[in-house]
């Protein structure tokens, strides 16, 4: 059985050095092997996106499975993003009402989720650009608690400055990255009604 | 557990084996290296001849041992090699040396050596320094390891030379870290990667969908901490570079962030965001999973870094408005002392081996900076000429830093002398490369 397996590897290996060495060594070399997975998700963590690992995994975190759905497209709620100013966390402008569109659905469907992601422009440094990325994610956050969204409903993120929308390098780009981005996840259990 | 273990290792082996089958040179093997170039250097470097090593084919697997040790030699911009053609001879034992040639030659050492096999199958790198002045032999060396090893004998061939030269020991031999972003918003892909100082032997540690960032190598070189949101939220993982082997050790709600190894390798700083979002330090007890709080405030704290004698920690924090550099005791419960003044931008500290300097990024007449700061008398010297420059960080003997810039919207690494004088550049062949972290001195 793991003979089999090494003899398919062999042979994946060759035929894919065989590629690259007709590919000129150049550009892409043969993806070396994955890691292995987690030895222990003490903490909940899922694989999804990483190492080809095992999609079916990334059901049972502590913050719930973050498989996303298309989600409510109605009016306002098709805008999924709210824009952010230089070092700013304030939402303001077109970003209060689209708030204010989620936050209704939210409240109105308490069996529906939702991850808020946070994210900067690529200026200073990348640590400290999480922190901020974090908090914008949670100024929309507590705007949603405040319009009766439950806790159990939100799941927050910051990309900080890690997944740009625009790779540009320009202010015009910039505007585009210091955002909120509004993410539907698949419904889980309604949430407890807030007290 | 243990299968997957065996199977990547033997797969690293099939790797190798079949771009030799096919002819694959030695920087094509595992991956990509990155492609260096020297951006600035001293004024009058010193001439040195590097005389083609008494090769040991095929055990040496046709490296060039001389050229590893020239391109580290240049490549620190303190050393001008003298050009093959223009050597006077090719000996590969002193006795072969007639110095006043090498003078005459324009060279002030010259360096020979060879590459033999021994009997346990190990390959032994022998070398020769010799003043051209004088003729006397300044150093002799032999540095032996299995062959797959040849490359980095060969640095430490360099570390020896620059060592006795220079008298700073050289980080040649030593290892970074660091992330390669491939793609475009929103189809980008991240890598983690592994690879000597010079860019050369790049293995793939981490592949994915998602951002990898922060790498921070254990005091022994043998772990990687990273954030990976892998999971589309953050997550602080240690991965055993060797085999592959990783853990997950904190996963929590909100951000898991900034990993730091403490100097004896069984607890890791970080910053934990919590759902509510008050980024804040942390020390986790590696053995013991045991999480003390280090800093309780409503603003952002974050990027802790141990000072080498695992009593405090540096970290940014923007408490007073605008982010700058504090220290507070590693065990808890210790009160916040500001360490930077100047400027109203200063982030990501991180210190070097003897405690003496602290490197950060800062805001120099609106462009990110790298600068360092004496910690005794509080001077600070910006260090890095870029617009985007990030996350220095200090090789194991304290003279270079490598950080990340951005030039022509491309993220490069770059090298620079702490006195400022040389400079290098390292470019990966497409894609971006950032974050990177200098690895410790092998053992």
């Amino acid at each position: 059985m793991a003979e089999q397996r090494s003899i398919n590897r062999v042979l994946a290996l060759l035929v894919a050095a065989a590629m690259l060495t007709l590919a000129g060594c150049g550009s892409k070399p043969v993806k070396p092997p994955p890691p292995a997975a987690p030895a222990e998700s003490n903490a909940g963590a899922l694989s999804e996106g990483a190492n080809g690992a095992n999609a079916a995994n990334a059901g049972g975190g502590a913050l719930g499975s973050q498989e996303e759905t298309a989600g409510p497209q109605a009016g306002l709620l098709a805008t999924r993003v709210i824009y952010f100013d230089f070092d700013s966390a304030v939402i303001q402008g077109a970003g209060v009402d689209v708030l204010a569109a989620h936050a209704k659905y939210l409240a109105a469907n308490p069996q529906a989720r939702v991850r808020l992601e946070g994210n900067t422009d690529e200026r200073g440094s990348r640590e400290y650009n999480i922190g901020l990325g974090d908090r914008r994610a949670q100024a929309v956050r507590r705007g949603m608690l405040l319009q009766g969204v439950a806790e159990g409903q939100i799941t927050t993120v910051s990309y900080g400055e890690e997944r740009p929308a625009d790779p540009g390098h320009d202010e015009a780009a910039w505007a585009k990255n210091r955002r909120v981005e509004i993410v539907y996840l698949t419904p889980g259990q309604p949430a407890a009604p807030k007290p | 557990m243990p299968y997957r273990i065996k199977a990547s290792r033997s797969r690293t082996w099939l790797l190798l084996v079949a771009a030799a089958v096919f002819g694959c040179g030695a920087a094509c093997t595992v991956y990509a290296a990155l492609q260096i170039e020297i951006t600035s250097g001293v004024r009058d470097p010193i001439p040195i001849a590097i005389v083609p090593f008494a090769p040991d084919s095929p055990a040496d697997g046709g490296l060039d041992v001389a050229g590893v040790v020239q391109h580290d030699l240049e490549g620190s911009g303190r050393f001008r090699a003298l050009p093959r053609e223009r050597m006077p001879s090719t000996p590969t034992r002193v006795e072969g040396v007639t110095a006043s040639d090498w003078k005459a030659a324009g060279s002030d050492y010259v360096v020979v050596g060879r590459v033999a096999t021994l009997e346990n199958g190990a390959l032994a790198v022998d070398f020769d320094l010799i003043n051209t002045l004088t003729g006397a032999r300044l150093a002799s060396q032999r540095f032996t390891g299995p062959p797959s090893a040849l490359r980095n004998a060969a640095h430490r061939v360099s570390d020896a030379i620059y060592q006795k030269i220079v008298g700073v020991r050289g980080a040649f031999a030593t290892r970074i870290a660091y992330v390669s972003v491939d793609g475009t918003p929103p189809a980008q892909h991240y890598q983690l990667i592994v690879a000597d100082a010079d860019g050369e032997n790049a293995h793939l540690i981490l592949d994915s969908r998602f951002p990898i960032m922060s790498p921070a190598w254990s005091p022994d070189g043998q772990w990687l901490a990273y954030v990976s949101f892998e999971s589309k939220l953050s997550g602080v993982y240690v991965q055993l570079v060797r085999t592959g082997e990783r853990r997950l050790v904190s996963a929590r709600a909100g951000i898991n962030g900034a990993p730091a190894w403490s100097p004896d390798g069984r607890k890791l700083a970080l910053t934990l965001g919590g759902s509510n979002g008050n980024p804040d330090i942390y020390v986790l007890d590696l053995g013991t999973q045991a999480l003390t709080r280090i800093t309780d405030d409503p603003s952002i704290d974050t990027e802790p870094e141990w000072t080498p004698d695992g009593r405090s920690l540096f970290f940014t924090s923007d408490r007073a408005g605008s982010p700058q550099i504090y220290e507070v005791s590693a065990s808890g419960g210790g009160r916040p002392k500001r360490i930077t003044f100047e400027g109203n931008y200063n982030a990501r500290p991180r210190v070097s081996a003897d405690g003496t300097q602290l490197a950060m990024v800062t805001l120099d007449g609106g462009n990110y900076r790298i600068a360092v700061q004496d910690l005794a008398s509080g001077a600070v010297r910006v260090l890095s000429h870029g617009h985007l420059d990030e996350s220095p960080s200090f090789a194991p003997n304290g003279a270079t830093l490598i950080y990340s810039q951005r030039e022509a919207g491309r993220g490069s690494l770059a090298t620079v002398s702490v006195d400022g004088l040389t400079g290098l550049r390292l470019k990966a062949q497409q894609g971006a490369v950032r974050d990177p972290a200098w690895g410790p001195f092998g053992t």
